[in-house]
């Protein structure tokens, strides 16, 4: 950061990584899906009240093709995990996934035969949060532990 | 209408049948007959003109494991001609879990046999579209049986099969495409 005092114009030196870095988690949008109970406290995140436009991932995406970040907001069913897996495969990378509550993290109370114990046996996971359901705060604190994940991943 | 002139009515319509009245904790008209003739009951059901049950509210089964006959189906019928309901329960033994359809009679009951048919694995003779309904397609049980395990271990499917070979895709598109224009 030396520069700046040669120039006229005010500069700022920086690393293409840091950059990139940057511009990934300062906008993540996640795509539009809910599979239960847990996808209303992502609706609340998203509004006024816990507004989470503050830290760039308010643009809900009704397209995987368009997203970046895909938040599994309750229990998963068998026979929803190809369709979900899909979806995953659909987003363009780089991609992140956030599982959301109980359910989609260990399979919740629904130790049955009809949910899978877990969605990171159909798509890797990046941030569990735990909750059930999780208020937004905490769903907030999830993306807020993304972002640093994305902050210090290197680029090849 | 009472019991007693419901299955004489029945009976009279057809002879060959078992029917018998079963208690109900509800008080609602219940009747037990029995499983080879039940389409002819089902018709009758709808047809005579002093029932008129045209309205298949309900379909389903139970299993009572580890008795036998361990499956009832059970029919939940609807005149609204003359405001009666009926509730017709068959018994099945687990050997021979097969009865006939009445999808024929009402249309109603082609998704309710579907679904039962998933569930309890209980066979619909003659249904036109024996698939399963809830559950996917490539599942190996019957998930509402007593002696079914509640909890699995096994990894999911991630992987659809394909639905259409390459072909049928290029047919699909070009006949999309003349009917577009």
């Amino acid at each position: 950061m030396g520069l700046e005092a040669d120039y006229e114009i005010p500069v700022l030196t920086t690393s293409v990584e840091k950059m990139v870095q940057w511009a990934r988690r300062s906008s993540i949008w996640p795509v539009t899906f809910g599979l239960a109970c847990c996808a209303i406290e992502m609706m609340a995140m998203s509004c006024s009240r816990y507004d989470i436009a503050r830290f760039g991932a308010e643009v809900f995406r009704g397209s995987p093709r368009q997203s970046d970040l895909m938040i599994v907001a309750g229990r998963l069913s068998r026979k929803m995990a190809p369709a979900l897996r899909r979806i995953y495969d659909q987003m363009p990378e780089p991609k992140w996934v956030i599982s959301m509550g109980a359910c989609a993290s260990i399979g919740g109370v629904f130790d049955n035969y009809a949910i899978v114990q877990g969605v990171d046996q159909v798509v890797p996971v990046d941030v569990y949060v735990p909750g059930c359901p999780p208020r937004p705060e905490s769903l907030i604190y999830g993306i807020v532990q993304l972002q640093r994940k994305i902050a210090e991943s290197r680029l090849a | 209408m009472e019991v007693a002139a419901l299955t004489a009515s029945l009976q009279q319509a057809v002879p060959d049948a078992t029917i018998e009245p079963a208690p109900s904790v509800d008080l609602q008209t219940t009747i037990y007959v029995s499983r080879d003739h039940v389409a002819a009951l089902a018709r009758t059901l709808r047809d005579a003109p002093d029932l008129k049950f045209a309205f298949l509210a309900e379909l389903t089964a139970v299993d009572y494991w580890p008795r036998e006959p361990r499956y009832e189906v059970v029919y939940v019928l609807v005149s609204i001609e003359h405001r009666l309901r009926l509730r017709m329960k068959v018994r099945l033994a687990g050997a021979q879990a097969h009865l006939a359809t009445v999808s024929d009679v009402w249309p109603a009951a082609n998704w309710l046999e579907r679904e039962v048919w998933d569930l309890f694995g209980i066979v619909f003779d003659g249904h036109p579209d024996p698939r399963r309904l809830l559950m996917p397609e490539d599942w190996e049980g019957w998930p509402l049986r007593k002696d079914s395990p509640v909890q699995i271990r096994r990894p999911p499917h991630v992987t659809e099969p394909l639905q259409v070979t390459a072909e049928e895709f290029r047919q699909n598109v070009e006949r999309d495409r003349m009917a577009r224009e």
